[in-house]
């Protein structure tokens, strides 16, 4: 049997995990935001606007922005360990990457609570 | 039997870009995989940007909400735009959910991978296909 001690080591269990329950929440708004949609009343400025008042509606598209964000990095970070060989090249991608991500993330909090 | 370093393979072995698209055939597990990468791609950027631009407009103010769904939204090429979002979303979702089912050791046998992966690239494009009609 191999011990492994590395103090701080990780073998990226945990971002996989993440990946996974963030894909579950993400997959679940989708479909109730689906039936939301499809079920409710004809779409109009006062029904969408309604819509996204309420609090449980901002709540869970919060958390889905979070979920996507998560989801969205380590997917990104896969991406780029596999294609982007040049460590500065990489490093630079992934600074982007979290920009990017982090951009959605203000933009999406903007959007909710104008 | 001695094998001389000529007779070695080199590995790792770098493929061109023109072989992998046209001479290697992808088993269609490794398509689905690979279209799984392309649409989380394109999902990351440009639709969630695109997206939220949308609903940033669309949830200002009843003249914005007017501009995106009664000017906007009727340009061929904005509906195009909406379409290839559509399966992007419907064949990350599908094929993710072949992955938390693989996870779960479901459907690792050869026949039952190839057949969960046609059914993938099959109803994502179907879901993208009823999308299409709906929105023309």
């Amino acid at each position: 049997m191999v011990s492994r001690i590395i103090t701080g080591a990780h073998y990226g269990l945990r971002d996989w995990l993440a990946q996974r329950i963030t894909a579950a929440i993400m997959a679940a708004y989708s479909v109730i935001l689906a039936i939301v949609l499809l079920t409710g009343q004809p779409m109009s400025y006062p029904v969408w606007r309604d819509l996204f008042a309420q609090g449980w509606m901002r709540v869970a598209t919060l958390l889905f922005a979070v979920s996507l964000a998560w989801h969205a990095w380590v997917g990104m970070r896969d991406i780029l360990m596999d294609y982007v060989k040049p460590t500065a090249a990489r490093l630079g991608l992934e600074i982007l990457t979290l920009l990017l991500l982090a951009v959605y993330l203000g933009w999406t909090v903007q959007i909710l609570w104008r | 039997m001695t094998i001389t370093a000529a007779a070695k393979k080199r590995r790792p072995k770098y493929l061109s870009l023109p072989a992998i698209l046209f001479e290697i055939r992808l088993p269609l597990p490794a398509l689905v995989s690979i279209l799984h990468r392309i649409s989380g791609l394109l999902l990351v950027l440009p639709m969630t940007a695109w997206l939220l631009y949308l609903l940033d407009a669309s949830l200002a103010s009843p003249e914005g909400f007017e501009e995106v769904r009664g000017q906007y939204l009727r340009q061929p090429l904005v509906k195009l735009g909406l379409i290839v979002f559509a399966w992007a979303f419907f064949h990350h979702l599908c094929a993710g959910i072949r992955f938390l089912l693989l996870d779960l050791d479901k459907g690792i046998q050869l026949p039952a991978a190839r057949a969960t992966s046609v059914a993938v690239l099959a109803v994502s494009l179907l879901l993208t296909a009823v999308f299409a009609v709906a929105l023309w």
